[in-house]
């Protein structure tokens, strides 16, 4: 993220790719690395666990303590919806910086880091509900996988939500003008990946019986 | 994060910065000084390594010796492989990354110059944290490849492992970031009309490293998250009682650990794709060739990882995959070999100490090679597992290997880097004394191996017929670390005695060797255009005669990127939050509290204040 004010002086690169927007790229094909082992660990492990709770069915211990399946799915398919959403209004928030339209591009904009907060709140919700129904990150494989797994997720919708939330705070100040659109792009290219990688989590972890 | 080099700051920014003084190089973003600074630290670790290495050979160096207890051998051995592989070789390979894949694609910097200080700053803060953990007593002690579950809380309860964990995530983060750096440099900085096809093989096979960086470090860093949940959270990722599999860790270690033993050995394959044509006097031979085999190597690097572990019991149909893929690896291996020898083949051969060390490494490789093709054949493999043959073998890879490339390396470029020619006479003296040495100390584990002695175990009893070559090797070693205090001597004394290296002392091929040395602040007055490959033998020959000295010139008008103090802060906020994880909780209450919260946020907020500020300082 640049915001010096003599800009554009770009010498032109080898490629006449973006240096900045190459580096995003570079760096998102080594996160998918990061997600398939967190994912694949996950996969391995699914249905190994030798106590409860479960994710799909319900159990009750030797010591004749029920416990209820863990997911409920229509609360995180709305979350989802939401998160999918949001790439939606990324990508207007973006087609307002590049008109110079900044009632368009604040609006999008807030409502893109409205719905990622929607997103983290449902996580939140979520995690402390599953720890009620008995599911702590130590109580068996499958507390350890889905906790890990999610959550590196929503630490990535986080800082994802503070790039997203400094942007906002600039263009409200009127400092993200067309030819810096740029910046938002860089952010918004981020929070497609994460969103993408949501949308495998989704029906590897929650559908996936 | 990040702004690009060629990026131009405000016209009020801050223009003339100081050159010289500790604050200077604190704050530099001059790819050069960045890589002098990878290479003198790297070079330091790898003396602590080598003094590691040797204190591990005089405890083997008779039988029942009781010179080391088996936990400080313990520590020695875990330490001196993740000292040479994360802070000797690998950052070493990465000085010559700094220096010279800007000078060699005619660039005035990296494209990040600011996240490359990052990489560095975060590279000492790691290897520090690893390092440190000697004071305490309480190095990392489970092997480099820290096998679970030795490695849970109930076999390894102190903080080795610890140290291990964090160290290891600090020296990720750190080329993870320079990998991405490099990737778009080399994509995206080249000098007009320097295609890829005419990228110096250096440089090529430095983009293919990136590129196995930028894959496998998830990975490494994944399964150190997993390790360190279970150590400080109770999480069950690798507890057997829980139904976690220790397999899973071996897995994801070298999933992540083959790519990085090509990370180890392919810059050097290129340092010597650089040297053999310059001091044969003609171009690489199968020049394509090189770069496809090397790209090759690369993707079959990610399917033969469990090659590490036939002896786990997989079952014959993933050891017959596993061993075939790893067998396929001898095709762009020899590719290269047999490359490197018509390079040499009816070339007028300047026998300057660079070559010797690059024919060195030809020689040594080959042996290292041929003992990694017997490992692919599965029943023997079952027999030289776990002794001193698998030893012989990645030292012969490893120290024949690459540490020969990465000294031919720096005979070869230490003139352009620093300005001074090194002395020939006491540079062959050093590769001799290192050749004999190293085969003395390993060639004959090829013996204890095959006669059954195992690796890792901190002494032998009498009797074995063990004694002998053990007392041979130790006595190799010494030879061997003799052999690099000359290798300082020289440096020294090439220094004092000041014979001034000119532009282009080996007549060479690559545009390095166009600009006066040491290199000016903006390497290139001009930039160059490049119209084939060996851009500058053919510009001689278009002459006709040697190109005259290049002139000093004042660089007035050229815009250079700022110092920066925030990469350092950064890595240093990063440095602090790991260190929250090593000291334990400040308070009684609660019990599963087990890190250093205040000092993790501390960090946390350092980190957070790092980034920021850096985001809005102009480049």
């Amino acid at each position: 993220m640049s915001h010096d004010t003599a800009h554009a002086l770009h010498p032109p690169t080898t490629t006449g790719l973006d240096n900045r927007k190459l580096a995003i790229w570079t760096f998102i094909g080594s996160e998918v690395m990061f997600f398939s082992a967190l994912i694949g660990t996950y996969l391995v492990y699914k249905g190994k666990s030798v106590v409860g709770p479960f994710p799909h069915e319900e159990w009750t211990s030797p010591t004749g303590e029920h416990f209820e399946h863990i997911f409920e799915i229509p609360l995180v398919t709305f979350g989802t919806a939401v998160l999918l959403f949001s790439s939606f209004f990324v990508v207007l928030a973006l087609a307002g910086a590049q008109r110079g339209n900044r009632k368009m591009l604040i609006g999008w904009l807030s409502a893109t880091v409205v719905a990622g907060l929607f997103f983290v709140g449902m996580q939140v919700y979520e995690f402390s509900h599953f720890m009620d129904k008995g599911l702590g990150y130590t109580t068996n494989l499958f507390g350890s996988t889905f906790y890990t797994l999610t959550g590196f997720h929503g630490a990535h919708v986080t800082v994802g939500l503070i790039w997203l939330g400094t942007l906002l705070i600039l263009s409200l100040r009127g400092k993200i003008p067309p030819e810096k659109a740029l910046n938002l792009e860089l952010a918004a290219l981020y929070w497609h990946f994460v969103d993408v990688v949501w949308i495998v989590i989704f029906p590897v972890v929650y559908l996936m019986k | 994060m990040a702004t690009s080099a060629v990026e131009h700051a405000a016209p009020d920014a801050p223009a003339a910065h100081s050159k010289t003084g500790v604050w200077s190089w604190i704050t530099t973003v001059d790819h050069k000084r960045i890589g002098i600074m990878y290479g003198v630290s790297a070079f330091v670790f790898f003396m602590f390594g080598g003094l590691e290495a040797l204190l591990l050979r005089i405890q083997l160096g008779s039988a029942d010796n009781t010179f080391l207890s088996p936990d400080v051998y313990n520590q020695l051995f875990t330490m001196h492989g993740t000292t040479m592989i994360f802070l000797g070789v690998m950052p070493l390979s990465a000085m010559f990354f700094n220096f010279m894949i800007p000078l060699q694609i005619g660039a005035r910097d990296v494209v990040f110059p600011r996240l490359n200080s990052f990489s560095f700053w975060m590279f000492l803060v790691g290897a520090i944290v690893l390092n440190v953990s000697f004071l305490f007593n309480a190095a990392p002690n489970a092997g480099w490849f820290g096998y679970a579950n030795l490695t849970e809380t109930q076999y390894s309860p102190g903080l080795n492992t610890d140290f291990w964990v964090i160290g290891l995530m600090a020296l990720g983060v750190a080329s993870l970031a320079a990998a991405v750096n490099f990737f778009v440099t080399i994509i995206n900085m080249r000098a007009p009309g320097m295609r890829l096809l005419r990228m110096p093989m250096f440089v090529w096979m430095s983009f293919i490293t990136q590129v196995l960086l930028l894959l496998a470090f998830p990975i490494i860093t994944v399964a150190l998250i997993f390790l360190m949940a279970d150590r400080y959270f109770g999480a069950n990722f690798f507890q057997p009682d829980a139904n976690g599999d220790p397999m899973l860790w071996q897995h994801l270690f070298w999933i992540f650990g083959h790519p990085e033993v090509y990370i180890l050995i392919l810059p050097p394959f290129g340092i010597v794709s650089e040297i053999l044509p310059v001091f044969s006097r003609k171009p690489l031979f199968g020049y394509a060739a090189m770069v496809f085999s090397g790209a090759f190597i690369a993707v079959l690097g990610f399917g033969v990882w469990s090659h590490h572990m036939f002896a786990t019991g997989m079952g014959p149909i993933a050891d017959a995959s596993f061993g075939l893929l790893t067998l396929l690896i001898a095709i762009p291996t020899g590719v290269k070999i047999f490359n490197w020898i018509g390079t040499i083949w009816g070339g007028s051969l300047q026998m300057k100490t660079p070559m010797y060390f690059a024919l060195g490494f030809i020689a040594m490789f080959i042996i290292g090679g041929l003992s990694g093709i017997m490992h692919a054949a599965v029943p023997a493999d079952l027999q030289q597992t776990d002794t001193y043959f698998v030893v012989a073998h990645f030292h012969y890879v490893l120290f024949g290997g690459s540490i020969f490339a990465l000294l031919a390396g720096a005979y070869y470029w230490m003139p352009k880097m620093f300005g001074f020619m090194l002395n020939e006479r006491i540079g062959k003296i050093q590769f001799w004394l290192m050749f004999i040495g190293f085969n003395i100390t390993f060639f004959p584990m090829h013996f204890l191996g095959l006669h059954g002695m195992p690796r890792r175990v901190y002494t032998y009893p009498e009797g074995l017929g063990f004694e002998f070559w053990n007392l041979i090797e130790t006595a190799g070693s010494m030879l061997l670390g003799f052999s690099f205090l000359v290798f300082i001597w020289n440096i020294w004394l090439s220094k004092r005695a000041g014979v001034a290296a000119p532009a282009d002392p080996w007549d060479g091929a690559t545009l390095e060797w166009s600009i006066p040395s040491p290199p000016q602040e903006f390497n290139f007055a001009e930039i160059p255009t490049v119209h084939a490959r060996d851009p500058l033998w053919e510009q001689k020959r278009s002459q006709g005669r040697p190109l005259p000295e290049p002139p000093r010139v004042s660089g007035e008008g050229i815009h250079l990127p700022n110092p920066s103090v925030k990469p350092l802060i950064t890595a240093l906020g990063i440095g602090v939050f790991f260190t929250g994880f090593l000291l334990g909780s400040p308070w009684p209450i609660p019990a599963s509290l087990t890190i250093n919260l205040p000092v993790v946020l501390i960090g946390f907020a350092m980190t957070a204040y790092g980034i920021l500020s850096w985001a809005f300082e102009p480049a």
